[in-house]
């Protein structure tokens, strides 16, 4: 078996490699801007200066826009984990010959640019929209409420941007599930609830898992929806870090921001994987 | 342990004591292209071992999950003594079923796997009656490990004890030993016999291996295009067929055209190739006109040309031996008949005579209370090619 023995290290290669310049040096980077005197600027030039007040500064400062990502990327997930359930669970398992038909569907937006697509909600939701004209007139709405420029906007949109995301592996994990699990545990005494709670949903588990993490972390770094359909009341971090960089030129501050988000990201996601306990699952 | 004695202290979830019989009315079921089971009428008494045999596409899985409630029938009842059952929902009845591949379920260990049933119904000292479950199938050592670390026949046995630590009043086996390699087979026959005959309760086993139905069941019934063939005993449907899809499906048969002479008493005169064969009348299912005359292998003697043959009447003369197989136990020859049809002969080796040898002629005989007949009108082949 000589000749085997390094394939496996020649295939990963190129990915490695890709990886290595694409993204451990732009992080290595990024982290050493985070670190710049925060005197510096385009005209004087930066220096490391291991500066690590940068990151207290930016996190006390951009406290309300940290705090807010998390919990709009939160709840979008939330969200999109419940529609994102249902839809899934009928096209596994009700669709019948219509499935893949279906699963075109959900991929459909992809066709269409992301911007184009959360501009197309501004329509939408916008003041003279169908939408806010209906709710008006049922007087779920007062006449000078609106959508737009409302966490109710923003949500919204993050929840239709990443839905696909929650479907694609909800679908898959549930697909694979044999249904004659379900009819054994219907066979022992199970109501279709309660064979749903420990039998489905369990075995679910590994695509609830990726589709949350597929939905949450890009959210929680999403500016295009906070932008495109909230107003500066809606701002998540992903604005501020933009605007640091391109705007402020205030690099140290955004480079320390976008660490300290990965690092909250991360955590969750690990403290997420360990309570899930999916490694337990095949 | 004996579950049987166990009986008293359970908890009292059970509708009654007593075990009752299972009963099929006119069962149907049709699917969109075809019908799978046709008006099906079944009686299973309390605690026998049932065996629904056939060969695959014969409705007898259908039957089963129309009994387990997985399947509505088209038409028809299903009652449990008195109670009819047919659209009670699969888990409100007291039945529970050993699916083909075990369904058991992968998230869960042994001991979870088991528990389901009690847990669901909310029994008391679940932990005591899965240990003793497991105690009963030898597995209380792998109480802890997930179902796909395991092999195939201890997977079959926590799909047992899955289903039967629930004592239902039927229990249903959907080949639950398909899957296992013929050794193990062979065993887990045995100890499922056993542990029925422990725990008394219906047994309704549906297989496609006529051994496997002939060493457990105390009744088979054969199924096939969706109707019973034949019911009875496994002595009974072996040594007097009635169809002669029974009669090849079952253990092997020698079919041989002839028609009938007379009929009277309790003997029919049956015309075969120019020889008169006589048939015992309960065993003859056609009393005029032609039929197949049935004769075991095993029931066919053959002796060297001009030597005794150890069987009144029936003697035919003539045949050629075509082919020898020896199998240890004994040799299955095949004999070429005066009238151009090779008959087949199993004879014990016992070491009395020499292992005769291909192109001996040979005399044919049999005794005549082993014969039976069958009506003309049906496939001779029919059952004889779908063996596995």
């Amino acid at each position: 078996m000589r000749r085997g023995r390094f394939t496996g290290y020649w295939l990963m290669l190129p990915a490695a490699l890709w990886l290595g310049v694409f993204f451990v040096i732009p992080f290595y980077s990024l982290l050493a801007t985070s670190l710049y005197d925060p005197e510096g600027s385009v005209l004087t030039g930066y220096d490391v200066t291991y500066h690590v007040a940068n990151f207290w500064d930016a996190i006390s400062e951009h406290w309300d826009e940290l705090w807010r990502s998390l919990w709009y990327a939160g709840l979008a997930t939330l969200i999109c984990a419940v529609l994102g359930y249902l839809l899934a669970y009928a096209i596994a398992f009700k669709a019948g010959r219509w499935r893949n038909f279906l699963l075109v569907l959900v991929i459909a937006p992809f066709f269409t640019s992301f911007l184009v697509r959360t501009l197309s909600w501004k329509l939408i939701l916008a003041d003279d929209g169908f939408i806010v004209d209906a709710l008006q007139t049922l007087h779920l709405m007062g006449d000078d409420d609106r959508l737009l420029a409302t966490p109710v906007a923003v949500i919204a949109g993050l929840v239709y941007n990443f839905l696909p995301f929650m479907v694609l592996p909800l679908y898959a994990s549930l697909e694979k599930i044999d249904v004659r699990l379900i009819e054994a545990a219907s066979d022992l005494y199970a109501s279709p609830s309660r064979g749903f709670l420990k039998v489905t949903l369990p075995l679910s588990m590994p695509g609830v898992v990726a589709g949350t993490l597929l939905t949450f972390i890009p959210a929680a770094g999403d500016y295009i929806n906070a932008q495109l359909l909230g107003s500066t009341n809606q701002r998540m971090v992903g604005n501020v870090i933009q605007d640091l960089f391109t705007d402020t030129g205030d690099y140290a501050a955004a480079g320390a921001l976008s660490v300290t988000l990965m690092a909250i990201i991360v955590a969750l996601v690990v403290i997420y994987i360990r309570k899930a306990g999916t490694e337990e699952l095949l | 342990m004996s579950l049987a004695a166990d009986r008293t202290d359970t908890p009292a979830d059970r509708s009654s004591g007593a075990p009752r019989d299972l009963r099929l009315t006119a069962l149907t079921k049709e699917f969109a292209t075809f019908t799978a089971v046709r008006s099906l009428d079944l009686e299973v008494p309390a605690g026998t071992f049932f065996a629904l045999l056939g060969p695959s596409g014969c409705g007898k899985t259908t039957t089963l999950r129309m009994v387990a409630g997985l399947e509505s029938p088209t038409s028809g009842t299903i009652h449990l003594g008195n109670d009819e059952i047919t659209w009670e929902k699969p888990y409100r009845r007291p039945v529970n079923t050993v699916f083909q591949n075990y369904a058991l379920f992968p998230h869960l260990d042994v001991r979870e796997n088991v528990a389901f049933g009690l847990r669901r119904r909310g029994a008391k000292d679940v932990d005591r009656q899965v240990q003793e479950m497991l105690e009963l199938v030898e597995l209380e050592a792998q109480a802890r490990k997930k179902p796909p670390q395991m092999s195939g026949g201890q997977q079959q046995r926590v799909a047992l004890a899955r289903a039967l630590i629930n004592r239902p009043e039927v229990l249903l086996l959907d080949e639950p030993l398909g899957a296992l390699d013929l050794k193990l087979r062979r065993a887990m026959q045995i100890e499922i016999k056993r542990i029925q005959t422990e725990v008394g309760l219906t047994f309704v086993h549906v297989t496609h291996d006529q051994e496997e139905a002939m060493t457990m069941a105390d009744t088979i019934a054969v199924m096939n295009g969706g109707v019973i063939e034949q019911m009875g005993s496994p002595t009974e449907l072996y040594e007097n067929p009635r169809t002669t899809f029974v009669a090849n499906f079952l253990g092997q048969s020698n079919l041989i055209a002839g028609t009938v002479t007379s009929a009277e008493g309790d003997v029919v005169r049956v015309d075969m190739h120019g020889t008169q064969v006589s048939i015992p009348a309960d065993r003859a299912h056609v009393r005029s006109g032609n039929g197949w005359i049935g004769i075991r292998p095993e029931k066919v003697l053959v002796a060297p040309e001009g030597e005794p043959i150890d069987a009144p009447g029936n003697h035919l003369p003539g045949g050629v031996i075509t082919d020898v197989s020896f199998v240890g136990v004994s040799t299955q020859y095949l004999v070429m008949m005066p009238w151009g049809q090779e008959l087949m002969a199993f004879e014990q080796n016992t070491g009395r005579r020499r292992i005769l040898q291909q192109g001996d002629r040979v005399d044919v005989s049999w005794r005549p209370e082993f014969a039976f007949l069958l009506p003309a009108d049906q496939d001779v082949n029919a059952g004889a090619l779908e063996e596995v």
